[in-house]
């Protein structure tokens, strides 16, 4: 069936409230609105205002609600409507929900779902354009999501519900919108492996989330000029899966790390730095990444499309790596 | 300040039974600071001692299947919640024997036995996650109230405003319980509050909110068992105010240049554990052997509670990365969720 990303989101938060009436939706606009981004839209109708819960502008009151309630039996589903906002929440998920288990020797886990807003690309200025998941995936007793695709915006959620410690799913903005076909029978899918997207041979592209149409672009224009590049979709952040990363590069000998994330102490570094550790030898070429600027994302588009990763500058990447052949 | 006890006395069994409880607090307290000084114990040591009567009055109006949220001074309200004297102990010598396996220490006390919920180091941390577990109480239908320990400091940051103002907006059994002891490390209420009556902070938010002696245990009880009466019957959160004084320094590496000592030694004629010995002894109810008997309980309770510890054994370092995660199948995944909620999963199943 056709669907979008929005939609996908979507069916997969009235699945999961269908499911278990101890879930619930918690968040800023999310109920008479329809929730910042429409995900929510008709919900509310649905499910009723308990379940569908608008709150006050008070993200540390509310993920620690969340967290709380989670504690309490409930599986609560907390919307930050965008990254940037997580911060004043910030307190609560890394003091609170990342560590009770670990603090509590065992006893209380926290089986929370955070989703958010995450990335830049519509001109919403520095900051509501950042793309933060990558500190995130620094926290352990966190695990990280970011659904690429429309069948990972579908499956995620509940997988998540089910898992017993808290999950963050980050959201790229820029997907919401993004139309394509969905099995009908689209339904939870696991969450320990990143995918290949497409088998390659000359050149390992990793990616995750809101850049993974121009990595996959980059694929096509690089198999234009001969070069076979495999592409990966990380879809989780923590706990990275070192396998898919390590098995590629070992048979393609070369990396190029897409992140939209800034460079220093990113992702990307995390992603380089294994590769280094465990895959050395099977390298011909520099781990190549491409990752934002340096530079709060700016408003005008052309500054911020140039401060981006595209699908040209990985092109360009994965040809210095594939030239580093010598 | 007045140095006497001006509350009616209740029956002298009930008078011992809290007469005891503060001193076991106490008690447990000054070894604590013992072994502190002995270097037995690490890390950072908050004592409460001075502050019994607040713990114990409140936490008498609790029933079992109710919730406590409570601060990195919490040794006191996790004993006098249930948490046994040498579990606690043990935890600060950072033992596997210890209520978090050692992995918590002083300022992270959990129990799920006792549904204790820390022992949080953040100022005002633990306010939302009081505020959450009422949330899944009243969604449930569940008829149990969180308490909610913090300081005077905690007043100051945001999320007591955010979770004051969800609490009441949801009218959510939550009983908030402000010990204000007037210092948030050495920085004093006047110093950092524009408005020092915490209570109008609280009816600011449309909340029921009292001011108590928080020396006097037979007040706070009283006002904790209205407050507790108020929120159970779908009341809404109701908060308490309890004007008290720590004794002691902020933690022991305080050097304590922020106050005099004369206020110090002023606020000490107003122990409250000296204030309802008085009472008592004055009404006769606390004949002489009684007192040598309940003190003598107490001494065996932490001798017996620091043998324990002692005696403790070491987790061993290769479960170091242990409950980061839940271990699929562990007995922790397995009872990840209340008697209620694992009977609503099943039923959701069924369905």
């Amino acid at each position: 069936m056709k669907s979008t990303y929005r939609e996908a989101v979507r069916a997969a938060l009235r699945d999961a409230m269908r499911r278990d009436e101890r879930v619930f939706l918690m968040g800023e606009d999310v109920g008479r609105y329809g929730g910042g981004f429409a995900v929510s839209l008709g919900l509310l109708e649905e499910f009723g205002p308990e379940r569908v819960r608008d709150t006050p502008l008070s993200e540390s009151g509310f993920v620690g609600a969340g967290i709380g309630a989670a504690l309490g039996g409930m599986r609560p589903v907390v919307e930050i409507m965008t990254v940037n906002f997580s911060l004043l929440a910030l307190d609560q998920i890394v003091n609170n929900a990342a560590t009770l288990l670990h603090m509590s020797g065992g006893q209380f886990n926290v089986p929370l779902v955070i989703r958010m807003t995450t990335g830049a690309g519509r001109q919403l200025g520095a900051q509501h354009s950042h793309s933060l998941e990558g500190w995130y995936a620094h926290i352990p007793g966190l695990r990280i999501l970011t659904p690429a695709t429309l069948a990972d915006a579908r499956g995620m959620l509940w997988t998540a519900l089910e898992d017993p410690d808290p999950v963050l799913i980050f959201e790229h903005g820029s997907l919401y919108n993004v139309a394509g076909e969905l099995e009908d029978d689209a339904g939870p899918v696991e969450l320990d492996k990143a995918a290949v997207l497409r088998p390659g041979t000359d050149v390992t592209l990793i990616t995750y989330g809101g850049t993974l149409a121009a990595v996959l672009d980059a694929a096509d224009q690089l198999a234009g000029e001969g070069i076979d590049a495999e592409v990966i979709d990380l879809r989780v952040l923590r706990p990275l899966d070192d396998g898919t990363i390590l098995g590629s590069v070992g048979r393609t000998h070369r990396a190029v790390v897409v992140d939209e994330g800034w460079r220093s102490g990113s992702i990307s570094a995390e992603i380089a730095a294994r590769i280094g550790e465990h895959a050395f030898f099977d390298l011909d070429a520099p781990v190549e990444r491409v990752c934002s600027e340096e530079v709060p994302v700016p408003y005008a588009k052309h500054m911020e499309l140039a401060a981006l990763p595209s699908a040209e500058r990985v092109v360009a990447a994965a040809r210095r790596a594939v030239g580093a052949r010598g | 300040m007045s140095p006497l006890l001006d509350t009616a006395l209740p029956d002298p069994a009930h008078s011992r039974h809290l007469l005891q409880q503060m001193l076991r607090v106490r008690r447990l307290e000054e070894k604590c600071v013992e072994l502190y000084s002995a270097a037995r114990i690490r890390g950072f040591l908050h004592v409460y001692i001075g502050e019994e009567a607040v713990a114990a009055g409140v936490i008498e109006t609790l029933a079992a299947e109710d919730a406590v949220v409570a601060t990195y001074r919490e040794h006191g309200h996790a004993l006098l919640r249930g948490v046994s004297a040498g579990a606690i102990l043990a935890e600060m010598y950072g033992r596997a024997e210890g209520c978090c396996r050692g992995r918590g220490g002083s300022m992270h006390l959990f129990d799920a036995t006792t549904r204790f919920y820390g022992g949080n180091a953040i100022v005002a941390g633990g306010l939302p996650l009081a505020v959450g577990l009422a949330l899944a109480d009243k969604m449930a239908g569940r008829r149990r109230v969180t308490a909610c320990f913090f300081g005077e400091g905690a007043v100051a940051e945001g999320e007591f405003h955010e979770s004051l103002n969800l609490a009441a907006l949801w009218q959510l059994p939550v009983l908030f319980c402000c010990e204000n002891n007037l210092y948030a490390m050495g920085t004093a209420l006047a110093r950092s509050e524009s408005q020092t009556d915490m209570a109008l902070k609280a009816a600011a938010y449309e909340i029921p909110a009292w001011s108590v002696d928080g020396m006097d245990v037979l007040a706070v009880e009283e006002a904790s068992r209205r407050a507790v009466d108020g929120v159970r019957s779908g009341g809404g959160p109701h908060f308490l105010e309890l004007r008290t004084y720590r004794f002691r320094a902020h933690s022991m590496f305080d050097p304590e240049l922020y106050r005099e000592k004369s206020e110090v030694a002023q606020w000490m004629e107003r122990d409250p554990i000296r204030l309802l010995q008085a009472a008592m002894e004055t009404a006769g109810q606390l004949p002489e052997e009684q007192w040598a008997a309940l003190q003598a309980d107490v001494d065996a309770e932490i001798t017996d509670a620091v043998a324990f510890a002692e005696a403790g054994t070491l987790e061993p370092v290769e479960d170091l990365t242990r409950f980061v995660t839940s271990q699929p199948g562990s007995e922790l995944t397995s009872r990840a969720a209340s008697d209620h909620n694992r009977a609503r999963s099943a039923e959701g199943r069924a369905g």
